[in-house]
């Protein structure tokens, strides 16, 4: 009897001992939510491409990561929030690429004392008063490609544009964006809906607005539909836009509508850095295909991650939130860091649309604002 | 707002609207011959795009592109038919609902695992490229006037079918009563084949002539999907004509809803907030319009009781 209790005991503590190896002493389990089915899958795939092959080059055994596809669904990624937080036991949570999902997500999750790094969406709503210490923004707050668009639009002389963004979250903060730098008249301001493929109204309304210059934030495939209906409508108002609907993943799909036209990103392929040159090596090598804005956030935020592991442990969420704060990584982007509502603070660039050998592609032109933090660092405080 | 601006926006409502119609001819004779809801209509439409697209990128011609998006996803449909559909007739409608749903995601995963996840590129022909100037100074693309022409003939052509040959007869009767054509000696099961297979051609067609202005991605199909049952409930169950009037009426809805109703806020408001209201409630147009039409005709507006 005595033996039996014995050997029941030994075995408890095995398994007990084994759960303990399992949850950390450097190791740091990873939720990934994106999106890789549906519409706006392009993005996903590539922000999950660029964070993995930043861990399959850094090579380090402690950093687990596991994906789920949210559909670009809202309740779909809340419900995965749940089970990752709950049943898989993450550390960090990363991936979403749409507003809309993010705040549907992101609240919860550092409620519940996860970390969460945004490979994409930055709501303003996360930036100002809704900011959290387990927060971090790797990419943008949303407003940011916007206001260079606006500095750039103001810059050379366009005095009279048409704005133009979808419904949602990040659509209202495009055009805040925008006319926050841009600082000139408007000759019209339109909200379409999200998903909108048909933009043969709002082309009419342009042509008619006597307007000298065109804004647009449409991502992913609503900017494919605009910009070829636009090419081929004859209203020929010069062009300016975030990275976003000139991305490499979809300027292929756009074709000549796109060349020449002006857009504003924190990152290029063409941005002469080591850290930069291996990313864009690395990733053509890896997936045989040219790197997109997102790739380079997915693979900017996992080695953001995997600079903290190296300082701290994920266990210690102070003394990892504040290696996380450092930012102390090389980033494909150039110089970097973190604001106070932990945003970047980087430069922007202005780039051109343009076609090398059979691939269209972008080149940097100029830079548009430097040392750039967002407008809603003030209302953040901890 | 000017005139000119208006008979262009009228104008765009109305392609947009023909487009809807090709969507919606299929899915409404399907609804009323079979009695089956197929959710999977928008992957057809899509199969059509993609086809579209990878025959005009080897061929480089826009017409056997058109013909490739109507003969495969005529093919894509007959085949869903003849191995999925077919076991679904008897069964409820929540069944024939989850089963054509999973067909959505294996169409959408197995198209993205021929053609991979970016969308693809299809452009219009060059000869209608450019805007045409027409009477009275509006200037309008020549290709959505082209997509306008054929709208209008595919739907001639299509009540021409219903209404005068001898296989309309048959679906018309199929409609009625599904019993008595088949004792009648007709092969109701070839019948269903061939009425799938003609719906799904059609949503093919508007896949590949949508697709030329559009983006030719994975999921293109559901949002019209969507729209095109808005279309069917106005016009009503199984009604061609139903279809089309339904389709023109959502067309131009949403369209103008779009264009009037922010600069009918603004007049009374501040232009950002304007904008915003006037945008939400025009996204909302097309199913008030909806409702408006079952609260007087709870059967749309050509169906029967």
């Amino acid at each position: 009897m005595k033996m039996r209790s014995l050997v029941l005991a030994a075995a408890l503590a095995a398994l007990a001992s084994a759960g303990f190896a399992d949850g950390h002493g450097g190791k740091v389990k990873v939720g990934m939510i994106t999106t890789l089915s549906g519409g706006g899958a392009g993005l996903g795939i590539d922000v999950r491409d660029g964070f993995m092959l930043a861990t399959k080059m850094a090579g380090n055994d402690n950093l687990e990561v596991v994906i789920e596809d949210d559909q670009r669904k809202p309740e779909i990624a809340v419900q995965l929030a749940d089970k990752m937080i709950q049943s898989e036991k993450v550390d960090v949570m990363t991936g979403i690429i749409w507003s809309n999902l993010a705040m549907a997500v992101v609240p919860a999750a550092t409620a519940q004392g996860k970390f969460y790094l945004s490979p994409n969406a930055g709501p303003s709503a996360l930036a100002g008063k809704g900011c959290h210490p387990l927060y971090f923004n790797v990419a943008w707050q949303n407003d940011n490609l916007h206001e260079a668009a606006g500095a750039y639009a103001r810059e050379i002389g366009y005095s009279n544009s048409f704005i133009l963004a979808p419904n949602y979250p990040a659509g209202q903060d495009a055009l805040t964006g925008y006319k926050r730098t841009y600082g000139g008249a408007l000759a019209g301001e339109i909200y379409t809906k999200l998903g909108q493929t048909d933009y043969a109204a709002e082309i009419a309304q342009i042509r008619a607005s006597g307007a000298d210059s065109v804004f647009f934030f449409l991502p992913g495939g609503m900017g494919i539909s605009f910009l070829k209906q636009y090419a081929g409508s004859g209203v020929d108002l010069p062009v300016v836009g975030p990275a976003f609907s000139f991305d490499q993943g979809i300027l292929q799909a756009v074709g000549d509508a796109a060349l020449g036209i002006k857009n504003t990103s924190q990152w290029n392929k063409d941005i002469d850095n080591a850290a930069n040159k291996a990313f864009v090596e690395g990733f053509q090598a890896e997936y045989g295909r040219l790197p997109s804005l997102y790739a380079s956030q997915g693979y900017d935020t996992a080695n953001l991650l995997l600079s903290a592991m190296a300082k701290a442990d994920v266990a210690d969420a102070d003394a990892f939130r504040a290696a996380l704060a450092e930012a102390d990584f090389e980033s494909v982007r150039g110089d970097f860091k973190f604001g106070p509502n932990q945003h970047p603070i980087q430069d922007y660039y202005v780039r051109e649309v343009i076609k090398d050998g059979d691939v269209f592609t972008n080149k940097i032109i100029a830079t548009s604002l430097t040392d750039h933090g967002d407008a809603y660092a003030g209302e953040c405080s901890y | 707002m000017s005139t000119i601006l208006l008979i262009e926006q009228i104008l765009n409502g109305l392609q947009f609207g023909v487009m809807l119609f090709l969507m919606a001819a299929g899915l409404t004779l399907i609804f009323g011959v079979m009695g089956l809801i197929n959710l999977a209509h928008g992957s057809l439409y899509m199969v059509g795009a993609f086809a579209a697209a990878a025959v005009a990128g080897v061929t480089g011609s826009f017409v056997l592109a058109l013909i490739a998006s109507l003969v495969a996803a005529a093919a894509a449909g007959a085949l869903v038919e003849l191995l999925v559909i077919r076991r679904l007739y008897a069964r409820d409608h929540l069944d024939q609902v989850l089963a054509t749903f999973a067909l959505i995601l294996i169409f959408s995963e197995g198209t993205r695992w021929l053609f991979g996840s970016f969308p693809l590129f299809l452009d219009i022909p060059t000869a209608f490229a450019g805007p045409v100037m027409l009477p009275g100074g509006i200037q309008y693309p020549a290709y959505r006037l082209l997509i306008i022409a054929i709208g209008l003939l595919i739907a001639f052509g299509l009540f021409q079918l219903i209404a005068r040959t001898r296989i309309g007869i048959q679906i018309r009767a199929g409609e009625s009563d599904r019993e008595m054509i088949a004792a009648l000696g007709v092969d109701i099961s070839k019948l269903y084949t061939i009425v799938f297979a003609l719906g799904a051609g059609l949503a093919g067609l508007a896949g590949a002539l949508v697709g030329a202005i559009q983006s030719v991605q994975v999921g293109m199909g559901e949002p019209v999907l969507i729209l095109a049952f808005v279309v069917i409930v106005i016009g009503g169950i199984g009604s061609i004509k139903g279809a089309l009037v339904g389709a023109l009426l959502v067309g131009l809805t949403d369209t103008l809803g779009g264009v009037l109703l922010p600069e009918l806020f603004g007049t009374f408001m501040e232009a950002s907030a304007a904008t915003a209201v006037g945008s939400s409630l025009a996204s909302m147009s097309i199913y008030i319009l909806m409702a408006g039409v079952l609260l007087f005709k709870p059967t749309g507006l050509y169906g029967r009781a």
